[in-house]
């Protein structure tokens, strides 16, 4: 077991965090240029290129080491394999200095700042909704209703002529001579059909 | 904090001492249920039939009402 990871602070799956995370970029405090954005930034698995490298050049995807642990915001992996920033800046070092000593000494502000250092996204950024499901519904209704315009046709001018056993003199008849060879007379069809009374039981 | 040790072993065992013997107990119940509800009358009904059954009585009202291609009505 990965001994770095048990000193991590556990990840948070309360609403307050997101609230507070709020708070925080609206009182600007920064550890760095555009490390801690907005809510909608990217996942991707960058860690391997410091800020200034990435600006400099246009975003390529990096080729990402596989062999390497990786991090990954999943429900069912808590604790992944490594932090989300392993690149820190000296104040997140002093930071992270300051984390080895008694937590209650540590502002609001810096717990949130060592969590996002550590994580991603929290429990709730995770699990927001999304309106990916009227896509999905719309999408299979309009291939419902496509199929439907397939199948009319397909009645239209595909099926053939309808047999004549479906006609209703047809099954009559037919109905009559189940009913003279006795079919099932114990305990199935002819058992239900009173012979001397011509009708139904 | 200090909780208790949670169980570790026999989890299996637990279960089977438990759920076993309902199983058992549900699928006798269902055998028995079947046989006195399914399988008496039915063997009832066809005794009942078959107490009353004149074989050339049906075959002679099969017979007229024309359903044999061996021997047809007598009218014919």
């Amino acid at each position: 077991m990965n001994k770095s990871v048990l000193t991590q602070p556990l990840r948070l799956s309360s609403v307050s965090v997101v609230q507070l995370f709020h708070s925080l970029t609206t009182t600007m405090l920064r550890l760095t240029a555009g490390r801690v954005g907005s809510l909608v930034a990217r996942r991707a698995t960058v860690a391997l290129t410091t800020n200034s490298a990435r600006m400099a050049s246009h975003e390529v995807a990096q080729a990402v080491d596989m062999s390497q642990p990786m991090y990954v915001d999943r429900l069912d992996t808590p604790l992944p394999d490594r932090p989300y920033t392993d690149v820190l800046t000296a104040a997140d070092k002093s930071l992270k200095q300051k984390e080895k000593g008694p937590w209650s000494q540590l502002s609001q502000e810096e717990k949130l700042a060592l969590y996002r250092l550590a994580f991603h996204q929290t429990y709730p950024e995770m699990k927001r909704p999304s309106a990916e499901w009227k896509t999905v519904l719309g999408g299979m209704f309009i291939f419902l209703g496509f199929t439907g315009l397939l199948v009319w046709w397909q009645t239209a001018y595909v099926y053939p002529p309808r047999p004549r056993t479906f006609d209703k003199e047809w099954q009559a008849k037919q109905l009559q001579r189940m009913l003279d060879m006795k079919v099932n007379p114990i305990e199935g069809f002819s058992a239900k059909w009173d012979y001397e009374k011509g009708q139904w039981k | 904090m200090s909780l208790a040790k949670p169980v570790m072993r026999g989890l299996l065992g637990k279960r089977l001492r438990f759920h076993l013997p309902i199983a058992f107990a549900l699928s006798l119940v269902a055998a028995i249920g079947f046989k006195y509800g399914v399988t008496e009358p039915r063997k009832r009904a066809y005794a009942d039939f078959y107490k009353q059954y004149d074989a050339v009585k049906e075959f002679t009202a099969m017979k007229e009402a024309g359903v044999f291609e061996s021997v047809r009505p007598s009218g014919e």
